[in-house]
């Protein structure tokens, strides 16, 4: 830490700081350190454990008691997992169902979601509250009738199944509806005079404004695609459309000797999730706390 | 930003606002357009399976052939069912623990973490980041690093002389190593709207109580806390329901055992439905869940539309 660093080589190094590092670093160094290290230390550990995990030989996890550090770096899980296992398949198929679902939301939500700011139509009301009185009805419940219409339209073991009820959530229609009501009205109403359609009118202006509550959406919709297990497990049986968590916990459960190939898969399955979040933090977490704040 | 267009500065000619008007009226078909889709998924897939469920849970159904009619046979039975009460309390007992001390803890971190320190980003994300990861991959995690023969805690155990544990393969645990992994996921959650929250407590307020010679704890229980009690209130609200729902991380760990230690309600109904298969025996306890869960809500918006009129009183 910058305790050790000498003072003139700190001062140097913060002439080349952008300002606002400058300005976090000369904030005090509190005695709350004392509490908070070893706490986060404590959150951190078991994604440290994973990473290591990961990288160890079959021989010391195995042997008793076990390693708590390798000696050195062994790709043979992720070998395995990307070579004989379908791992890479289960990637490719969690990968298609997020991308679908994530630009379905987007999407239909602001359509949806714009048609009901903005537009009045007969039923808009009834329809609107029915919405959002789906928002309250747990999956526990829709999800024995989901699979007999999921089979009645055959999509059973596909993607497809995994694809159509997550197209469009409520969430996504009501967060946008909220967002486009809060911006200034006269902007739509002038192109609209001007004798732009209603898509056009959404499109280029509505949505650049609504960068924010599309990028809630996004960031929510990828996020529970992504990490849900409940659905992919009733509606897939096939190995060939396992999604990753789907794949994971099956491949746990078939080579539970192979801990360092099971750490490996993990990792994999995390990643991109992890990236997502190390990249766009200030997304997750805007959309996080405001869906929170206003629920 | 797009620059203002032309008439928005200048008086709005009425032949224009006619022709407005007009326009509005013959939208009808663009606006059920524009919702269709939305309509069609949330209510095929969402209002009529409600009703199907409802109707399922009067009867005696596989999945496959067709279904027959028991009246109220499935809730009769369901109350008898030992292995549901045992899924109630251990959901209930799950949730009571979990609830108030991932809010208390979040809380506590919030407030530790909300003061101008260094660092205090990077704590914020460590706090959070587990609650991004599956409870799929969290559970795989945990089976491995509590892994009775080859986990790493016990290896710990070991280094400090205590003996080994059983964790998620010993019944008295289980459901304790379930709330301890949940804690260590979704805490991140409470510390981080608590934290967004602390911001917007009125720094007048605080300032005044100080002046009045407030000290650090009549600060927290008199101005701070009554301040965050809408955010308590929906946490409470929001964790509770996400935790009668808990089924992936049992699934994952558990598969509801030892000994029926961890069956939940969720597993009881997905296990009633799609293992033993019958469907509408599943379906009646996801409507008792969904009961409790609608309870649940109706009680906190009772509450919560009292406290914001006691704090318009005020």
């Amino acid at each position: 830490m910058t305790a050790t660093t000498t003072a003139p080589e700190t001062a140097a190094r913060r002439t080349t700081r952008p300002a606002a590092i400058r300005r976090r670093l000369r904030l005090p160094f509190s005695g709350w350190h004392a509490l908070l290290a070893p706490l986060a230390l404590l959150f951190a550990v078991p994604l440290i454990w994973l990473l290591v995990s990961s990288v160890m030989s079959n021989a010391e996890i195995n042997r008793f008691p076990p390693a708590l550090w390798p000696s050195g770096i062994d790709l043979g899980g992720y070998r395995y997992v990307l070579g004989n296992a379908m791992f890479p398949r289960w990637l490719l198929n969690s990968a298609i169902v997020s991308a679908v679902a994530v630009t379905s939301n987007l999407v239909f939500g602001a359509l949806g979601g714009y048609a009901f700011a903005r537009m009045r139509f007969r039923g808009s009301r009834t329809l609107l509250v029915l919405m959002l009185a789906t928002m309250a009805v747990p999956f526990q419940l829709t999800m024995i009738p989901t699979f007999l219409v999921m089979k009645k339209l055959g999509l059973i073991d596909t993607l497809g199944a995994l694809i159509v009820p997550s197209l469009v959530t409520p969430f996504a229609v009501f967060l946008l509806r909220q967002f486009f009501l809060s911006l200034p009205r006269e902007l739509e109403e002038a192109a609209w005079i001007d004798g732009c359609s209603r898509l056009r009118v959404l499109c280029s202006i509505v949505l650049p404004l609504a960068r924010p509550a599309l990028a809630t959406v996004a960031v929510l919709t990828f996020l529970t695609t992504w990490n849900d297990l409940t659905w992919p497990l009733i509606a897939i049986n096939h190995d060939t459309q396992y999604t990753l968590q789907l794949g994971l916990t099956t491949f746990q459960g078939q080579h539970h000797t192979r801990w360092s190939a099971v750490m490996a898969g993990n990792v994999l399955t995390v990643l991109p999730v992890l990236v997502a979040f190390l990249f766009a933090q200030k997304a997750f977490i805007r959309s996080v706390t405001s869906s929170g704040l206003k629920g | 930003m797009p620059s203002l267009p032309r008439p928005l500065t200048l008086p709005p000619d009425p032949a224009g606002r006619r022709a407005l008007r007009r326009r509005r009226r013959g939208e009808t078909a663009t606006a059920w357009a524009f919702v269709f889709p939305a309509v069609l998924v949330i209510l095929g897939l969402s209002v009529l399976p409600v009703i199907w469920s409802l109707l399922l849970s009067f009867q005696a159904n596989d999945l496959v052939t067709p279904s027959r009619w028991v009246g109220l046979d499935n809730y009769r039975a369901l109350s008898q069912d030992p292995n549901f009460s045992q899924a109630v309390r251990n959901t209930l007992l799950y949730t009571l623990l979990y609830v108030p001390l991932s809010i208390v803890i979040g809380l506590a971190l919030a407030l530790a973490l909300n003061r101008r320190i260094r660092f205090v980003g990077l704590y914020r994300t460590l706090f959070f980041v587990p609650f991004v990861i599956s409870a799929t991959a969290q559970g795989v995690l945990f089976s491995f690093i509590l892994d009775p023969d080859f986990g790493a805690a016990n290896s710990v155990l070991h280094h400090l002389g205590i003996s080994p544990q059983g964790f998620l393969t010993d019944s008295s645990q289980a459901l304790f190593v379930l709330v301890a992994i949940t804690l260590w996921s979704g805490t991140g959650l409470c510390t981080v709207i608590y934290l967004a929250a602390l911001q917007d407590v009125e720094q007048s307020l605080i300032e005044a109580a100080r002046l009045d010679g407030a000290g650090r704890w009549h600060l927290l229980r008199h101005v701070t806390l009554p301040a965050l009690t809408p955010v308590s209130v929906f946490l409470l609200l929001w964790q509770t329901i996400q935790s009668l729902q808990v089924f992936d991380l049992v699934y994952v760990t558990t598969k509801g055992g030892p000994l029926g230690s961890t069956t939940v309600i969720v597993y009881f109904i997905w296990e009633q439905a799609f293992k033993n298969f019958t469907a509408g025996y599943g379906a009646a306890a996801a409507y008792v869940l969904a009961l409790a869960l609608f309870a649940v809500g109706a009680v906190l918006r009772v509450t919560r539309g009292r406290s914001l009129r006691t704090k318009a009183a005020a």
